[in-house]
């Protein structure tokens, strides 16, 4: 089992923050290593690091990504294993203000060095198009793009995609970026009135393959509140079902998609109208 | 806006066609070199080999039109102007005089 990987390096990027990049980072990580792979998420937000809190890793962080970079640690003292699951790994980033403390021979040394060493790189971007953002996604073979039924997020999504297809390393070789679209925050009775950007009105806009659609629920806070992500939290919720099912078509898996509906909520229709 | 989102209920549809229309036209740009800041960097740079002027003079606009566009260059040039290479050549060694003079009486009031 041990090396001769070759990883496949996804990013989970938006542009706007505040989407739920690392939320499902966490989740899709989580689900990917529960079913058997070998998995690494790295949070490339330095200086606002969350991917930690999320994971419930926060006080086991000793060294991080910029550690790394600038050789102070080896990558095997930088990894933090999960307490849950043996086979998933956290990559920290560093709380420094020095913007420039990434650089893309860094990166690169880094990205190789586990690629050897895990089946999945899952890379949470930070928000906006800045060079943290640039660099998240430069060695992706796959990103995951992740929206909310909202014009301020489509619109960044859309913006992000045009990165995605000129300032990878991929692109500049001429490839595509293997782009899929990960709808979070749904809530199926807003879209069913009107109220909300239906699945098929983002997915007309931005013409990405869907990946999954993942509810508004308050498991994900839930989950956030214990440092858990909440495909292991609450692993039948409906947001935890809907990453797991999302993790399983990253894999290759052909599972039909299906659109979170309030038909069969008739008791939420009457009564309170929450989400899943 | 009010009136069409009584009719149809949401206002999806509403983000929806501005989401449509916004992406059409940025998708456009993005794929066009920034055109306006290409055209005043190569026309200042060719103008200020011969003439010397106020870079805070200048303007330059693009109207877009739907057959015909027209690219406007409007820079101020001093009645009094030199040419910019006689400017540079006297210009230079005054510049690093003052600055040598500055540092001499440095140095004096340091000793």
């Amino acid at each position: 089992m041990k090396d001769k990987k070759s990883a496949r390096v996804v990013v989970v990027t938006s542009g706007k923050g505040g989407v739920g990049k690392t939320t499902s980072t966490a989740a899709l990580g989580a689900a990917l290593a529960h079913l058997g792979e070998k998995v690494v998420v790295i949070d490339f937000d330095v200086g606002l690091r969350n991917l930690d809190l999320m994971m419930g890793a926060e006080r086991r962080v000793v060294f991080d990504l910029i550690n790394v970079i600038h050789g102070v640690a080896k990558l095997p003292q930088a990894l933090i294993r999960d307490k849950r699951l043996e086979n998933l790994n956290l990559l920290p980033a560093s709380q420094t203000r020095d913007k420039d403390a990434l650089t893309e021979e860094g990166v690169a040394k880094v990205v190789a060095e586990l690629r050897s060493k895990f089946d999945w790189i899952i890379c949470d971007s930070p928000a906006g198009i800045e060079r943290g953002a640039t660099l998240a996604m430069r060695y992706a073979d796959t990103a995951i793009i992740v929206t909310n039924p909202e014009v301020s997020s489509v619109r960044d999504s859309d913006r992000i995609i045009g990165l995605l297809d000129s300032k990878t390393e991929k692109a500049e070789r001429g490839e595509f970026v293997d782009k899929h679209l990960l709808v979070t925050r749904y809530q199926p009775w807003r879209a069913a009135r009107g109220e909300m950007l239906t699945i098929d009105d983002v997915l007309e806009i931005l013409s990405v393959p869907l990946l999954g659609i993942i509810p508004e629920s308050e498991e994900v806070l839930r989950a956030s509140n214990v440092g858990s992500p909440v495909t292991l939290n609450n692993p039948v919720s409906p947001p935890a079902r809907a990453y797991f099912e999302a993790a399983r078509r990253l894999k290759g898996e052909t599972i039909p998609m299906h659109v979170p509906s309030e038909s069969r909520g008739i008791f939420n229709k009457l009564f309170g109208r929450k989400a899943a | 806006m009010n009136l069409l989102n009584w009719f149809s209920r949401g206002s999806a549809p509403i983000a929806r066609e501005r989401l449509q229309i916004l992406l059409a036209h940025e998708r456009n740009e993005r794929h066009q070199p920034d055109l306006l800041g290409i055209l005043r960097e190569e026309i200042l740079s060719l103008i200020s080999r011969h003439i010397s002027f106020d870079p805070d003079k200048v303007q330059i606009k693009m109207d877009r039109g739907k057959s015909v566009s027209t690219l406007a260059v409007d820079i101020e040039i001093p009645n009094s102007f030199a040419a910019a290479g006689d400017a540079s050549r006297h210009r230079r060694p005054r510049s690093k005089r003052l600055r040598n003079d500055a540092a001499r009486s440095m140095d004096q009031r340091v000793a």
